[in-house]
């Protein structure tokens, strides 16, 4: 059953939704990847290209919690309550952890004495000071809360493909990048 | 007679030493630093282990003779895994090449406290000439010899085979040196 036409989510939303999920899953890949290479350029390269990458992923996100605390998305669709609910919190979650993965990261790159220049070219601030025990107590959260992420990310895109092909309800059209 | 003449040879020698090397370095207050740039962050390593020989008066700066040990095998960036890799061929070979050498060939005064030594430093068996600013601060009976200068680390090998690119690791290496010297005369 469709219901009527929905508006859909402003077109900078779409933009920074389909730009930080590529980005996000990426970086997700990326950072796997790398932490287990030896000690190389290439590692060095993949390592600094996470950082700028988890920085810009922070930039946006701010950006795009901005634009969506100014901006009224579409209305809500009909649905059970407990899944409006799962909804609204795997979205808060997730907007939580786009902030919270790369400051962890960030924090753990100035705790373990490499400072983050964005680019290779803006050194950003340390917000924590160098050390190595620091370092070691950060590095399990940042992979913890990445895991997170990406488990929240799942769930989020199998709620969409839920209403794309069960309830055939057009949710998913709402952040197609495709006008209408 | 003979007794006479090991006084009159001690007195001798005793005259002559302030012009061997009688200051010494204090290895705990002393340190040397250098700090490389990766991909445009500036990573700081430091020296653990090093000796001076050093002949200098401050009225007589031409006259002196300073050298230099640093054992390559003590350079630390922080972290086990970079230190490991420090010691290998591509950067310091230390099993090969354990020390960087410096011998001074001229010292002149530039200003007060303030030196210019000029001599080789050698790394992996390369030599190289450096010009050394020195700036000297004394407290307390010590002597504070401080300043800084950049090498090139491809000139002497450092980061070798894959390393050698620049845009990774930038060529400009900064060395920052604080040595704190006894017995050297007043400035």
């Amino acid at each position: 059953m469709t219901t009527a036409p929905h508006s859909k989510y402003s077109t900078l939303a779409i933009a920074l939704h389909w730009l930080l999920a590529l980005a996000l899953l990426t970086s997700f890949a990326v950072g796997l990847y790398m932490a287990d290479l030896p000690f190389s350029p290439q590692r060095l390269k993949l390592y600094n290209w996470h950082k700028w990458a988890g920085v810009t992923i922070l930039a946006l996100s701010a950006a795009r919690l901005l634009w969506r605390l100014t901006h009224r998305p579409p209305a809500e669709l009909p649905m059970p309550a407990w899944q409006a609910r799962a909804s609204h919190f795997t979205h808060g979650a997730l907007y939580l952890l786009f902030f919270a993965v790369p400051l962890v990261g960030w924090a753990y790159s100035s705790a373990a004495g490499f400072p983050v220049v964005w680019f290779g070219v803006l050194p950003l601030p340390d917000f924590v000071p160098v050390g190595k025990a620091l370092a070691e107590a950060i590095k399990p959260w940042h992979g913890a809360l990445a895991w997170a992420l990406a488990a929240l990310a799942v769930l989020h895109v199998a709620g969409a493909l839920k209403h794309h092909f069960i309830d055939r309800d057009g949710l998913l059209a709402r952040m197609s990048p495709k006008r209408t | 007679m003979n007794s006479r003449l090991a006084l009159a040879c001690s007195l001798l020698a005793a005259a002559s030493l302030p012009a061997l090397a009688v200051q010494k370095l204090l290895p705990a207050p002393s340190a040397i630093s250098f700090t490389s740039k990766q991909m445009g962050v500036p990573v700081e390593g430091k020296f653990r282990k090093f000796d001076a020989q050093v002949a200098f008066e401050p009225n007589k700066p031409e006259a002196a003779k300073i050298g230099f040990t640093v054992d390559l095998a003590s350079a630390t960036l922080g972290s086990a895994e970079t230190d490991a890799e420090l010691a290998k061929p591509d950067w310091f070979n230390t099993k090969l090449f354990p020390q960087a050498i410096f011998q001074s060939s001229g010292v002149k005064a530039t200003g007060p406290g303030k030196f210019e030594v000029t001599g080789k430093l050698a790394i992996k068996s390369i030599s190289h000439d450096v010009v050394v600013p020195v700036t000297l601060a004394q407290a307390g009976g010590q002597t504070t010899a401080s300043g800084s200068f950049a090498i090139k680390r491809l000139d002497f090998k450092i980061g070798d085979g894959d390393w050698k690119d620049t845009s990774m690791v930038a060529d400009a290496v900064q060395v920052k040196f604080k040595l704190v010297l006894s017995g050297v005369g007043p400035l």
